[in-house]
């Protein structure tokens, strides 16, 4: 601790999740997140945890649903293909409000794409990709010290709300090492009390987790409890970077490694004396509209240009932030891709900004 | 002097006191006493974590006074995994039909069976989907009709029926394995030792345990409740044999 040592994307996903008190791993190989499941497969052990490789991620989060409905801080990472197979158990976890981590390493898709980076699957995350009316807690980090720090904050929110979080990373930032300090770790004394978890009945009323209701008002009202605990979760938990947004023309808004590509634009243009900023959304679900409602409303703000290593997505959500008030633009990469300073650049160069 | 009065026979404190919403005839309820009797005589019911499917016996998640998890359908034995082996101390089990076990949920049940998880699986077989309205299952026997194989089960349009007990004993994981059938008094008798030897294995951390039990389907069979048991006698049985499969030592 307070220690920067070299480490490799993956394996701080693992490392991140022990010093935030998991000591449940279930996983099944995936790239381009192998080295996760690999690195706590060796260190669980070593810290008196549990690694288990599933004989599939339909097996994987099913065993997830069952530590965390026992009352234990467990993860699973996965990529693309694997996430999607995960997406039933998931709808479940929201539906019985179980508290678990999930990490999407994102890679090319449709199908089985590639193992470049990606961001194909914003819509899965934040929709969601299951059945029925639920979130994810959805964090997204641009570099490997804020993913370390976003999967400890994803514990503790998933405690706090009892809803599933996910950490949405990409190949890129699987794969990169870069030097990273550890400088929280949760005392396991202080992990919450969770009296609402299958342990026995152990001479109390029965705990039952379940999402299932045959009654129609009862499973309304179980949906209506979750829907509620969203309004505070969209209101309480919002998270954005904000670079040089509060006082630029032209605004990008891009997440993880797209949003770190554009930091470096944004650095660029500004040495360039060009009015550029950033707005960096790290919580993509609950997804900072209000900041970006303000921003469009700026006489000073010309419009948006959303960048993206997909089709569009997260450029949706912009849009209806935005709502109309001024132009957005997008610029996305496919199939593992991913866009130089220089041609988002010479993006930004080539549109025909109102007021120019 | 007036006799002296003897209880021999009571509810069970493990089966919740509300009315069941099975078929009538449906030995659910036989197999339900049963697991809460064996529980109870292995002084179980504080520490045990009760995993329900998809299918009839997830109206279950009411029936039980035990800890019960409600699972996606055919992920029981992947959920129990899940409380297992982040609760070493809890007595786990899964309680699921043959839809659930041998057809969706095949992948789970085998590497639960074979990566030999401490954890015991009722497994009740009536060779249909019930809770659906009547489908073939990959257990139908060859030439039953129902609503998905309406001309009859044939074995070269949707192949045999699986021997699911057979099949898991082939593994080194499961300590035990039997099957039994709850359509006489003499078998019921024989389950509940099954059913005992299964919760045994687990407390004696040997290793995974099943007791597969043919069980009926009066309603989607289109057969009285004692036709039903008859028919155990004379198609079920001669196909799935009673017996034990896997016994591990020390059990």
């Amino acid at each position: 601790m307070g220690e920067k040592i070299l480490m490799k994307g993956a394996e701080v996903l693992g490392e991140s999740a022990i010093k935030a008190g998991c000591r449940l791993f279930f996983g099944y190989p995936i790239t381009p997140q192998n080295e996760a499941p690999s690195y706590m497969a060796k260190r669980l052990p070593e810290v008196g945890g549990v690694f288990v490789q599933a004989e599939s991620e339909v097996a994987a989060i099913n065993m997830l649903y069952g530590a965390a409905a026992s009352g234990h801080r467990v993860m699973t990472s996965s990529s693309s293909p694997g996430i999607s197979l995960m997406q039933e158990g998931i709808s479940y976890i929201a539906g019985a409000e179980l508290p678990v981590v999930l990490v999407n390493v994102m890679r090319g898709g449709p199908g089985l794409g590639n193992i470049g980076p990606a961001q194909g699957d914003y819509f899965q995350s934040t929709k969601p990709g299951g059945n029925g009316d639920y979130h994810l807690i959805t964090l997204a980090p641009m570099n490997l010290q804020e993913q370390i720090d976003l999967i400890y904050d994803a514990f503790e929110l998933a405690d706090q709300y009892r809803n599933p979080a996910m950490v949405l990373t990409d190949g890129l930032l699987g794969q990169i090492m870069e030097a990273v300090e550890f400088h929280r770790e949760k005392d396991l004394a202080t992990l919450p009390a969770k009296p609402w978890a299958a342990t026995g009945i152990n001479h109390r009323k029965k705990n039952l987790i379940s999402s299932f209701d045959l009654d129609y008002d009862r499973l309304e009202a179980m949906n209506q409890h979750i829907q509620d605990k969203y309004s505070i979760i969209m209101e309480k938990e919002v998270r954005y970077e904000s670079y040089f947004a509060d006082d630029a023309d032209i605004i990008l808004v891009a997440y993880g490694t797209t949003g770190r590509i554009c930091k470096a634009v944004v650095d660029t243009m500004r040495n360039e004396k060009k009015s550029v900023g950033l707005l960096r959304p790290i919580s993509l679900w609950p997804f900072p509209d209000k900041i970006l409602q303000q921003i469009a409303r700026k006489n000073t703000t010309k419009g948006f240009l959303v960048v993206e290593l997909s089709a569009g997505q997260m450029l949706e959500d912009v849009k209806i932030s935005v709502n109309g008030v001024k132009p957005v633009h997008f610029h996305g990469r496919m199939g593992g891709n991913v866009p130089s300073p220089q041609e988002i650049m010479d993006i930004i160069h080539s549109i025909q900004w109102e007021g120019k | 002097m007036s006799p002296e009065l003897k209880q021999i026979f009571k509810p069970s404190p493990i089966l919740t006191p509300i009315q069941r919403s099975y078929c009538p005839g449906c030995t659910h309820g036989v197999i339900h006493r049963l697991v809460a009797e064996c529980l109870e005589e292995l002084q179980l019911q504080e520490k045990t974590v009760l995993v329900i499917p998809v299918g009839c016996s997830t109206l279950a998640v009411d029936y039980f006074e035990l800890d019960t998890i409600q699972s996606a359908h055919g992920r029981a034995p992947a959920v129990a995994t899940g409380v297992k082996r982040s609760n070493p101390d809890l007595f786990v089990m899964t309680y699921q039909g043959d839809g659930d076990l041998a057809s969706i949920g095949t992948a789970e049940i085998v590497h639960a069976a074979n990566r030999g998880e401490k954890i015991t699986t009722i497994f009740v077989n009536n060779g249909i989907y019930g809770m659906t309205g009547g489908q073939m299952a990959p257990t139908t026997l060859l030439g039953w009709k129902t609503e998905t194989s309406p001309y009859g089960r044939d074995s070269n349009r949707e192949g045999n029926p699986i021997r699911i007990s057979e099949m898991l004993s082939q593994l080194n994981g499961p300590a035990y394995i039997a099957r039994t059938a709850v359509n006489s008094p003499k078998n019921v008798l024989g389950t509940k030792r099954a059913i005992k030897k299964a919760f045994t294995a687990q407390m004696k951390g040997l290793g995974f345990s099943l007791v597969e039990i043919l069980s009926t389907c009066p309603t989607n069979w289109g057969l009285s409740p004692v036709q039903s048991l008859k028919r155990i006698d004379e198609e079920t049985m001669p196909y799935y044999p009673l017996g034990e499969f896997k016994v591990a030592e020390g059990l």
